[in-house]
């Protein structure tokens, strides 16, 4: 149970200041670090590496698994399991399963957007170091900051503090991990 | 700090003169930090005497009114209604086409305005969205108790049973219970997704520890990191694209309902396209009724300004002026087609006996009164929008009741006439479910962030690291 650093933390006050900032951090040589901010900030993505986001497929994977399965569950129940004529129309066809499977595709896209959004970001999660540190609330408010982790290869408490504090970053901190 | 004042200033010169600009998202605006105040501040304040009042209201409505009569419905059967033949789609029917409409809006406001990248919705993308969810609720009651056995809804679903029983997905009315609920689920993750940024921001700012437990459960952990924005950007796009098709299904798939059966006034191939309008129509009715008392009320007059609403009345408009159109055809088809029966239905509707009053009104309020949205001044009146939005929705409640039960009330065969008028069950169930659909959004505007507080922050030029005020260099360079 003994604290130990999850990181260094520098504050900053525009989204101008830590693109300048990430864009040094990552200059350095720097591979875990992470910027939190109140919103998406614009060209991050990029400074940052981030690859496009896999919650699009999600999403896909989850459309398409619901689309066949309610053509499949249409076949199985009006077809198979218990076929009745109604006004003379084919016991299973494309048109009568296009209005719910489109719909339970789209149920299934927004579900697998929704859950994939929360499990690749590993939401919900119960605690998470920076919540602790109490200048944190501000990234949610109008402050940026930039967390370099203490995974990092690079990491020395030192020279990690200096290089953030030479960017300009405000209230250099060390944020403890407590598990 | 002398680099931002200076480009600020260069930055005025170049900007186009202020008749081509465009008008500012907030008006007065501070900072990230007053704008994070601002609105959350009516969450955490006092409650105001305002909203005393009117959830009282409401909530009688809501837990008297409504559960008595629904379990009287519910526990003697249809019959207490107005419904007898031939007009067997009375009120509930009347009733859920308007609720489905009323939710079509928000929907469209929230999604298809994201898409289009117009940044006046993030203002009020939350309100319309908690409008959807709320209205889809009152809405799906309807059909689950006008089957008249309320206890055999499961036979909707398919679900395995004893008896071997499937349901038949040939007809639209089974369609429309796959897209109802679709519509419940999708718009309700699609809320609840943006607000968690927000809920965030609820429980940084918490002061007491329930309340801060509360959000913290809500926020699920969120941090705000940039890997995190990164999959809830693409998950937002994901989800407005699909929010954006289901605004035309779902009242599509009402309209099926109407236009698969042979009745004269259903039996028209425009109907979904016409349903799915007068839905988008009726809801940006009731926006300008739910944003015109809370602006005033909530302090929001400086977010939710004036050229929003301009905004809005002219998507009302614009939605009018196509159901306008659809009204004409819909006459001249009848006409043109030289059916008697059609021609019949339609000639009634103006120049019937018995409910020829509330097609003049589906003519006065949906046809005249929205032209007065034509006049700016109109537009910039606050009371003005207000009582055209409640005329919006009684017109669309009469253009729903007239084609339910005037298209009914006088089928092909003379045998076959008769009239319904709505007994007070009717009337009370509908007094209660719209006593629902306010206490749940007073509840909302009280207690969740009734303003996307990161969608405002993020389109303001602070926002922007390109942006003076985002911290840009001098020169442009970031």
């Amino acid at each position: 149970m003994s604290a130990k650093p999850y990181g260094v933390i520098a504050e900053f006050s525009t989204p101008g200041d830590l693109l300048r900032a990430a864009q040094k951090v990552r200059e350095t040589g720097y591979s875990k670090w992470d910027v939190y901010s109140p919103f998406p900030i614009h060209g991050i993505d990029k400074l940052m590496g981030l690859k496009n986001s896999l919650v699009g497929w999600v999403a896909l994977g989850g459309g398409a698994f619901m689309f066949l399965n309610i053509v499949f569950l249409i076949w199985f129940s009006n077809d198979f399991d218990y076929p009745m004529i109604v006004g003379g129309k084919p016991m299973f066809s494309a048109p009568m399963t296009f209005v719910p499977a489109y719909i339970m595709l789209i149920m299934g896209g927004a579900l697998g957007a929704l859950i994939g959004m929360l499990g690749i970001n590993q939401l919900p999660r119960l605690h998470h170091p920076l919540l602790d540190h109490k200048r944190f609330a501000l990234a949610s408010r109008d402050k940026f900051m930039l967390v370099i982790g203490a995974q990092d290869e690079k990491f020395n408490v030192t020279t990690t503090t200096q290089l953030l504090e030479s960017l300009g970053g405000a209230n250099v901190e060390i944020v403890e991990d407590k598990e | 700090m002398s680099d931002s004042v200076t480009n600020l200033e260069e930055l005025k010169k170049l900007a186009p003169p202020a008749e081509l600009q465009r008008a500012p998202v907030v008006e007065g605006n501070k900072g990230l930090g007053w704008l994070t105040d601002k609105l959350s501040v009516f969450a955490e304040g006092q409650t105001p005497l305002w909203w005393k009042f009117f959830f009282a209201i409401a909530a009688f409505c809501a837990t008297v009114i409504f559960p008595i009569c629904l379990f009287y419905q519910v526990f003697t059967g249809v019959g207490v209604w107005g419904n007898n033949h031939p007009v067997m789609w009375g009120l509930d029917i009347v009733n859920f086409i308007w609720w489905v409409g009323v939710a079509h809006a928000g929907t469209l406001i929230s999604a298809l305005l994201f898409l289009t990248k117009q940044h006046w919705r993030t203002t009020i993308g939350r309100m319309a969205e908690a409008m959807t969810v709320f209205s889809v609720m009152m809405a799906g009651l309807y059909p689950a108790i006008h089957v008249g056995r309320a206890w055999f809804d499961w036979f909707m679903f398919p679900i395995p049973n004893s008896n071997g029983l499937w349901p038949q997905f040939k007809s639209p009315l089974m369609w429309d219970v796959f897209a109802v609920n679709t519509y419940l689920v999708v718009s309700s993750a699609f809320w609840f997704m943006g607000m968690i940024p927000d809920f965030a921001i609820f429980r940084d700012r918490a002061t007491t520890r329930v309340r801060k437990g509360i959000f913290s459960f809500l926020a699920m952990g969120w941090t705000g990191s940039a890997r995190q924005w990164h999959h809830y950007e693409k998950a937002y796009v994901v989800l407005c694209g699909l929010c954006t098709l289901l605004v035309f299904t779902v009242s599509s798939i009402v309209g099926l309902d109407f236009c698969t059966s042979q009745i004269a006034g259903w039996h028209a191939t425009i109907f979904p396209l016409y349903f799915v309008i007068g839905a988008v129509f009726c809801g940006f009715g009731m926006m300008l009724v739910l944003l015109v008392p809370l602006r005033k009320w909530c302090g929001l007059e400086n977010i939710i300004t004036l050229s929003h609403m301009d905004k809005v009345a002219k998507l009302a408009l614009v939605a009018g002026l196509i159901i306008d159109y659809i009204y004409a055809m819909e006459f001249f088809i009848a006409w043109y087609s030289g059916d008697t029966y059609e021609r019949w239905v339609f000639g009634h509707r103006l120049f019937g006996h018995t409910y020829l009053y509330l097609g003049w009104m589906l003519i006065g309020i949906n046809v005249l009164v929205t032209q007065l949205l034509w006049i700016k001044k109109i537009r910039s009146s606050m009371w003005a929008l207000f009582i055209i939005g409640i005329l919006i929705n009684i017109g669309m409640w009469c253009e729903r009741f007239v084609i339910v039960v005037g298209s009914l009330y006088q089928e092909f065969l003379p045998a076959n006439w008769g009239k319904y008028m709505p007994t007070i069950w009717d009337i009370g169930l509908y007094i209660g479910t719209l006593g629902a659909f306010f206490m749940l959004y007073l509840l909302f505007v009280k207690f969740l962030p009734m303003i996307a507080i990161q969608e405002v922050k993020g389109v303001m030029p602070e926002a922007d690291p390109h942006h003076p005020l985002g911290g840009s260099k001098k020169g442009g360079q970031s």
